[in-house]
């Protein structure tokens, strides 16, 4: 089979459900008198008049600056203190109980907090959104660094690496899958509290944009908003796994070895 | 070999004075070595040769500095080991593990000359020369993982030889390869010695190994570690696989070294 064909046919497993799923709502709704679910033509034609031409921009401009905001955060402060704790024994073992303790305490529920201390502007999204983003990222870290294999670790004192190059060209990219998987959760995480954190509290974002929909009846304002979300998410992640792949490439070559052998 | 020349000749690379490591597990203290003394002399190949569990990789740590013995003295060079000094390489069984899955071939050999400030030309020819001695001048753009198994440890080989090291040290660098391999590995390992020359301890369990390739083979006895013999290799070389192995010496040797590994 020549290989435009067999891209042509990778292509069409993938997006055929999708089309099916979404001809089936088109028909479904087509003729839909309900308040709640309008028929996807409609939102569809909201979607562009609000989000692509029209005022709702902004709310979409500012949840991304919140998301990008936080996540940046979260994802340094994650690699940055997971490398620390997993360098200094006795800071790791005093805090890791409460670590985890943060790790399972849902972060929605710091949010009225987080008002009272920050307010309701940029600046409490942002740091709701980088404190509940930091830990899988910071316990992957810390996990991947500490179970690095302990050969590699003989080979790089064999070698004679100093402690800088040790930790920067062996431990990290041996942990780095495993970092990698803790970045995505953070991901989730944030995309997550970016929209939780704009709908209890919140004069801008898209978040604040599908409550105020849903508290005005505007139904076809509410679905357009949710799928925008549904976009960001997708997109968000199509962009961590074009990442993922190139940084971790050899990874993906080893274990394909790996699997065939 | 700047640490040879100031040194005497006389001084053996590697020094072992009753050498005894001990762990502390949970069912007490267990004796890994317990009373270990041997030197290795300048451009020897020594195997250490032992039973498993007789102590052979406590025994390679000890000697590469990765491990302070707990009593007793391990020298190189005339300096106790504290650390990994820059004069010995390492390669450890398991390629696999060993090498690093997210550098190229070329990259992993450069990594250890660029630790020691080498320049960019330099290096660059350093790492071209020890790819072409272990027989892999064109794998250097490949990444370990897309190599088959005998030719990762040759890339083990070649990182461990690349900054000219005095000392070589081989933790059973072949037991994870196939047969064939394994005899293109040790006929390799004694040419590379021979243009490198560099001093080789090569720990083993392979008794035929260790006499095709050793001048001398130190054979430990069941745990606790002990020296039961030393065992000079007289063997003619070169030596060739076919040839050396059906002589009637190597048969002799082979006997009398598996008589001291089975019963003791």
């Amino acid at each position: 089979m020549p290989r435009y064909l067999r891209l042509a046919g990778r292509a069409l497993t993938r997006v055929w459900l999708f089309a099916a799923l979404f001809a089936a709502w088109w028909v479904w709704s087509a003729g839909s008198k309900s308040l709640y679910f309008p028929p996807l033509s409609s939102i569809l034609r909201t979607l562009w008049t609000q989000w692509v031409t029209g005022p709702a921009r902004a709310e979409l401009s500012s949840s991304l600056e919140h998301l990008l905001a936080g996540y940046v955060i979260a994802a340094l402060a994650g690699v940055g203190f997971g490398a620390l704790l997993w360098s200094l024994r006795y800071a790791r073992e005093a805090t890791s109980p409460y670590l985890y303790f943060l790790y399972v305490l849902p972060s929605p529920v710091l949010v009225p907090a987080a008002m009272s201390l920050f307010g309701i502007g940029f600046t409490m999204k942002v740091v709701i959104i980088a404190f509940a983003a930091v830990w899988p990222t910071l316990l992957n870290t810390l996990d991947g660094m500490r179970g690095v294999d302990s050969v590699k670790l003989d080979t790089s004192r064999a070698l004679g690496l100093s402690r800088t190059r040790h930790v920067f060209e062996v431990v990290l990219p041996a942990a780095l899958p495993q970092i990698v998987a803790g970045l995505r959760n953070s991901l989730q995480v944030a995309i997550i509290l970016m929209v939780v954190s704009e709908w209890v509290a919140s004069t801008d974002g898209i978040g604040y944009f599908i409550v105020t929909a849903q508290e005005s009846f505007d139904y076809l304002g509410m679905w357009s908003g949710i799928i925008v979300l549904a976009v960001i998410g997708t997109v968000a992640n199509l962009l961590f796994v074009a990442v993922e792949n190139r940084v971790l490439h050899w990874h993906y070559g080893a274990r394909a070895v790996e699997g065939a052998r | 070999m700047s640490a040879g020349t100031r040194e005497q000749t006389a001084t053996p690379v590697v020094s072992l004075r009753n050498v005894r490591k001990e762990y502390a597990g949970a069912a007490g203290r267990r004796v890994a070595l317990a009373d270990i003394t041997f030197d290795v002399s300048r451009g020897e190949f020594l195997c250490v040769v032992g039973p498993s569990g007789a102590g052979k990789t406590t025994l390679l740590r000890c000697l590469a500095g990765l491990m302070p013995p707990t009593s007793g003295e391990a020298l190189f060079e005339g300096a106790p080991l504290r650390s990994v000094p820059e004069g010995i390489g390492v390669v450890f069984q398991d390629y696999g593990r060993s090498l690093f899955p997210w550098l190229t071939v070329a990259r992993n050999v450069d990594l250890p000359l660029r630790v020691r400030g080498m320049g960019r030309a330099a290096r660059a020819a350093r790492v071209a020369e020890v790819l072409a001695s272990v027989g892999l001048a064109d794998a250097g753009r490949q990444y370990p993982w897309q190599l088959s198994g005998g030719m990762q440890q040759r890339v083990a080989i070649a990182r461990a030889l690349a900054y000219r090291p005095d000392l070589l040290l081989m933790d059973e660098p072949f037991a994870s390869v196939d047969a064939q391999t394994r005899f293109e590995l040790e006929d390799l390992i004694l040419r590379v010695r021979e243009s490198f020359g560099v001093t080789v301890v090569f720990v083993t369990h392979d008794i035929d190994e260790a006499v095709y390739l050793a001048d001398r083979i130190v054979v430990l006895s069941r745990s606790p570690g002990v020296v039961s013999e030393i065992v000079d290799i007289t063997l003619p070389r070169p030596r060739d696989q076919i040839a050396t192995k059906g002589e009637e010496a190597f048969a002799r040797y082979r006997e009398h070294l598996l008589g001291l590994v089975m019963t003791r």
